[in-house]
């Protein structure tokens, strides 16, 4: 009864500022831009690839190219819906009438989970359509062994980038303090520390690494990789439900 | 019915709110009154469970906050007129609180025309001023029609038209037997609307007593008399015989008695009968503002201090006389007496003696020499109280009769 008078609220809320559409959009237009250059792109490289690039091609994993820039603005998006409140000040007025903190943000987050989940998903497979269209001769197809997992597992991965970040945006309020921590650790930190050799252990275990796993559908030649698919994207969720737990617990010890 | 019992809030040293205790009962409008950072607002967050109270417990209706069944339909509040995000309308904003506490969307349009905001109802609320800011907070606290409304500061930026509605519309819920706690730090707004006065400091309780009571206790009735300035002895003559007739006189600022318990007609007798000329005899009443002036005098947080303009004043043209100060004007620390039947302040001692009578009050425009405010020495501030009148204000004692007194009252 609370909680659906609370997901009502909140849906008024999510469609009744701009911003919402401005983030939203642009994680759609970014993601399903940047993939279509990226596969064309590599459409016109394939001829110069080594035999071994040759063999570890993936048409699918390239047309998500755009996600690595696509998913800061699911970022945005997501710390927006949960600091709006307490850069406004709205925060005192919505738990003066819900005073069970716990229904009112997780109704909160699942009214944004489930927008970020549709614009997720629609841009997974536009992205995916679009990138193979320009892929030619190289593309996949949605029937290939593995591929309708990983267009699935891309809404997937942008849905659970968001709400990690709400998670995140609770426990620190701020919405300056949580974009100033989240985008670039996802935009730099993490890809860096997957990248180096002495790092890359503990790297691929940060939630976008192990996430984006789930849009693989061809392994590398030497990946050791010890998680499949589904066990990476289990370790982003894991990620997230911590972000949650400690958003939930700051939000009903500390004062509004 | 709000009830406080040995409300505490402490945060790291400070404490915000201190012991307190109150009741708030239905059907009457209750002031809630204190200056800036008296701990206000905390005890109206700690009403509406938002801050835990670090000891004591504050209910409504015998629930606290948070254990209250369908809170939001049984309070309602206005906390912050800014709490409000910029980018939704005003309707969209109320739609959302509404729906929040299962409000049907109807009673969002009813509110909007209450406080008046039907015509900019699909208007960003950033582009509203702060009144309009204040009504739709005000519009917010009335949706579910509650039986508890909060208030906190609810004038703050409205213009006289609004004030008076915002006074209409809490007698009026008040009227309908509803419980209205409105906070403010205007005692002269809250002598107007409120019945019932619960004044804090520095998070302690001050006076928790009925308007009526608050005006009996406090404003004190009082006749003003000026004996020629020229002869102090006949000044000092009255003074005997107004305290002989029972009459309690205190010496002003500037010379002039400040005589309570007697009546202006027996006064007139008395310097009559002593053969002392009168310059002036005439009733005033301290207003409730000094009453509660001097009843939080000693707990202002945020005082602020003479500005000493060090390297910014302008030397004055040659010839030009500095503007005079009017004494009794801009003295800090100097406020009505207390009512004499308690024959002592009935709540926070003044804070030593009113300014010594030996100092001339040094104006902030009319330092010695420019550049060169005099270090220690006492100096009223200009912006604390009201801005010093003219100095051709034609009850003002000429500047040479000031020094002239200043030994006088010695």
């Amino acid at each position: 009864m609370a909680a659906t008078q609370v997901v009502r609220s909140e849906w008024t809320k999510i469609r009744s500022v701009a911003s919402t559409v401005w983030t939203l959009s642009l994680a759609v237009v970014v993601t399903i831009a940047l993939g279509v250059l990226i596969s064309l792109l590599s459409k016109h490289e394939f001829d110069n690839l080594g035999a071994e690039d040759k063999l570890s091609f993936d048409p699918t994993f390239i047309s998500f190219a755009g996600m690595t820039l696509g998913q800061l603005a699911m970022i945005v998006f997501g710390v927006l819906v949960v600091s709006n409140e307490y850069s406004t000040g709205m925060i005192r007025t919505s738990l003066a009438a819900v005073p069970q903190r716990g229904t009112f943000l997780f109704s909160k987050i699942a009214v944004a989970t489930g927008l970020a989940f549709v614009v997720g998903l629609a841009t997974s497979f536009v992205t995916f359509f679009l990138g193979q269209a320009m892929l030619g001769e190289h593309r996949a197809e949605l029937g290939d062994p593995g591929v309708l997992r990983a267009v699935f597992g891309g809404g997937l991965y942008m849905t659970l980038i968001a709400v990690f970040s709400m998670g995140v945006a609770a426990m620190l309020r701020s919405p300056m303090l949580s974009l100033g921590i989240l985008m670039p650790f996802f935009f730099l930190i993490s890809n860096i520390l997957g990248n180096v050799g002495a790092t890359e252990k503990i790297g691929r275990y940060l939630p976008d690494q192990a996430g984006s796993k789930i849009m693989q559908v061809v392994t590398p030649v030497d990946d050791d990789t010890p998680y499949g698919p589904w066990g990476g994207l289990g370790i982003m969720a894991l990620w997230t439900v911590a972000a949650l737990a400690g958003g939930y617990l700051l939000l009903k010890k500390r004062d509004a | 019915m709000i009830e406080a019992v040995g409300l505490t809030k402490r945060y790291g040293a400070k404490t915000a709110v201190y012991n307190l205790s109150f009741q708030v009962r239905p059907g009457a409008v209750t002031g809630f009154l204190g200056p800036n950072g008296s701990g206000k607002s905390t005890t109206m967050r700690m009403i509406l469970g938002l801050d835990n109270p670090s000891s004591g417990q504050v209910t409504i209706g015998g629930y606290p906050y948070r254990k209250l069944p369908n809170a939001a339909r049984q309070v309602g509040a206005l906390l912050d007129a800014k709490a409000v995000h910029g980018g939704r309308h005003a309707r969209s904003h109320l739609l959302s609180l509404a729906q929040l506490s299962g409000i049907p969307a109807r009673r969002v349009d009813e509110v909007l025309g209450v406080v008046g905001l039907q015509d900019v109802a699909k208007k960003r609320s950033k582009g509203f001023s702060l009144g309009m800011g204040q009504r739709l907070g005000i519009a917010a606290a009335l949706l579910g029609d509650p039986q508890v409304l909060l208030f906190d500061e609810p004038v703050n930026g409205l213009d006289p038209e609004g004030i008076l509605w915002v006074r209409n519309l809490m007698k009026a819920l008040a009227a309908e037997g509803r419980t209205v706690f409105v906070s403010s730090h205007l005692m002269s707004e809250m002598a107007l609307t409120a019945d019932h006065l619960i004044v804090i400091g520095r998070g302690q309780l001050l006076s928790d007593m009925s308007v009526k009571d608050f005006i009996s206790a406090n404003s004190a009735d009082f006749a003003r008399v000026r004996t020629p300035d020229t002869e102090p002895q006949q000044r000092e003559k009255l003074t005997a015989s107004l305290t002989e007739a029972g009459g309690q006189v205190l010496p002003e600022q500037d010379g002039a008695l400040r005589v309570t318990g007697l009546p202006l007609p027996r006064i007139s007798d008395l310097a009559h009968d002593s053969d002392v000329r009168l310059w002036e005899l005439s009733p005033h009443q301290a207003s409730l503002e000094e009453a509660y002036m001097r009843m939080t005098q000693g707990a202002v947080d945020y005082r602020s201090t003479i500005d000493p303009k060090a390297g910014l004043q302008q030397p004055l043209p040659p010839g030009a006389q500095p503007p005079m100060p009017v004494p009794g004007q801009g003295q800090a620390g100097w406020y009505a007496p207390p009512a004499p039947q308690h024959g002592g302040p009935p709540y926070a001692p003044p804070q030593g003696q009113p300014m010594p009578q030996g100092q001339p009050p040094a104006g902030p425009y009319g330092a010695p020499a420019p550049g060169a405010p005099a270090p220690g020495q006492p100096q009223p501030n200009p912006y604390a109280q009201a801005a010093p009148q003219a100095p051709a204000q034609p009850s003002a004692a000429p500047a040479a009769d000031l020094t002239k007194k200043s030994e006088d009252a010695r």
